[in-house]
């Protein structure tokens, strides 16, 4: 107790700044409303109504025209052209690479 | 009366009319498209492997997507999965019903499914917990036989019935989705289109009739064919339907112009077709005959570059794999040949 003249002003010093802390620390912390707004929740809402307006128009099913029989033909025809390359059955396989027929080995006796 | 007689009136009006719009489509014909392609020289397939084991008539059978395992029905009851490299038995699952007309193979590889004068599309899990393949559904609410199944998925599955309906079932629940009407006759074959959206089937009213499954609708009818339509296939493109009938012949029709392009028909081949399928690129058609022969076409000369004979029965199902390196074939003789 005979100290406490000493340290009684260190010690007002430091409640001071505890107590200035303590209000510091409570402060509330939020974002500007206005802020999060338009960054935010604004963006979210602008997809929403487009995404409405738009989405009977999307659903609607997409008629493909009828094909002349000659469009039609030269189509089927590209296809198998650019194909037969890759078809087995048609270029014919090696037995190399064929699974079906592994190549026999000749045993020299 | 009045009513029907307008109906009727109608209803030729109506096919006339399709028939009129199809002509002012038709300004050419494949022949004509094809006319500078040169003819695919004379292909010879010889048979790889013989896959012997099953007692009594193989009716049908169905590639795996991994393109070494296949599926095959016997009516001996039993329904065995190859591997076609080594000719081993990898599950031979034996049948409530050994009158079964059809089988499939699920994408996937886990499930098989079969059915027959059942009247029940029976659904087998090849990986069960245990390593038993064991029934896993029985679908049934046909009231005619099932000729010909084919898997959408793992949970979906499409069958047609001799009750001229066919049918998209959920496998989960074992219910009917939707049921798909409007066949006169028995529907005899079903493919699904590469896409899964579609799918076609042959009849035995003469007609082959597009389906968009989620719609549920018949989107377009094909005719032309004299006699029932045993086989059906899609080209490997989607967008070019082939069919194979008891009159001999088979027809290619495209689904965009809506009409038939081409007919392949030789006049020594006087036996109908029983099953057919188009090579990977879409340039070769395999079809089966109850000659006992395989006849190879030449899809855009619709002119026959090759046999494979070596069945001493009739060629009941035909499947080429998904990587197009071999073709299955498997006839009423209980043997399936692997030719390449």
């Amino acid at each position: 107790m005979s100290n406490i003249s000493a340290p009684n002003s260190s010690l007002v010093l430091v409640q001071k700044a505890v107590k200035q802390l303590r209000l510091e620390a409570s402060v509330r912390r939020i974002k500007p409303k206005f802020e999060s707004v338009i960054a935010e929740v604004d963006m979210v809402i602008n997809e929403l109504h487009f995404t409405i307006a738009n989405l009977n128009s999307w659903m609607q099913p997409e008629y493909v025209s009828k094909n002349l029989v000659s469009q039609a033909a030269a189509e089927l025809k590209t296809f198998c052209l650019q194909n037969a390359q890759k078809d087995p059955l048609l270029t014919g396989v090696p037995s190399s690479d064929n699974p079906f027929r592994p190549p026999k080995s000749c045993i020299l006796l | 009366m009045g009513e029907m007689e307008e109906l009727r009136k109608e209803m030729e009006n109506l096919k006339d009319q399709i028939t009129a719009a199809r002509k002012t489509f038709q300004d050419s014909t494949l022949q004509e498209a094809a006319a500078g392609v040169t003819v695919v020289g004379r292909v010879q397939l010889k048979t790889r492997k013989t896959l012997r084991g099953h007692l009594a008539k193989i009716y049908a059978m169905h590639w795996g997507t991994d393109s070494t395992l296949c599926v095959s029905a016997s009516q001996d009851g039993k329904l065995i999965v190859w591997d076609t490299i080594t000719t081993n038995k990898v599950n031979a699952i034996p049948l409530k019903s050994s009158w079964v007309m059809t089988c499939a193979y699920a994408p996937s590889g886990n499930l098989v499914a079969c059915g027959g004068l059942d009247n029940m599309c029976s659904i087998y899990n090849l990986k069960g917990k245990d390593g038993n393949v064991k029934v896993m559904r029985e679908l049934a609410a046909h009231t005619g036989y099932l000729s010909c199944c084919r898997f959408l998925s793992d949970t979906e599955i499409i069958t047609s019935s001799g009750d001229c309906t066919c049918v998209l079932w959920d496998i989960e629940t074992g219910t009917q989705k939707t049921v798909f009407a409007g066949h006169q006759g028995d529907a005899m074959s079903l493919g699904v289109s590469p896409d899964f959206k579609y799918f076609i089937s042959g009849a035995c009213d003469f007609t082959a009739k597009l389906w968009d499954i989620r719609e549920a609708e018949c989107r377009q009818t094909f005719g032309g064919h004299e006699s029932d339509i045993n086989a059906i296939g899609f080209f490997p493109n989607g967008n070019a339907v082939i069919t194979g009938s008891d009159d001999a012949t088979c027809k290619l029709y495209d689904l965009r112009a809506d009409q038939e392009l081409l007919t392949y028909q030789d006049s020594s081949i006087m036996c109908g077709v029983t099953s057919l399928a188009p090579s990977k690129s879409g340039r070769l058609l395999l079809a089966g005959h109850d000659d006992f022969n395989v006849n190879i076409w030449d899809m855009l000369k619709a002119e026959r570059v090759g046999v494979l004979a070596g069945h001493d029965n009739r060629v009941s199902c035909i499947g080429v794999s998904s990587d197009g390196m071999a073709c299955c074939t498997g006839s009423w003789d209980s043997f399936l040949k692997i030719w390449n």
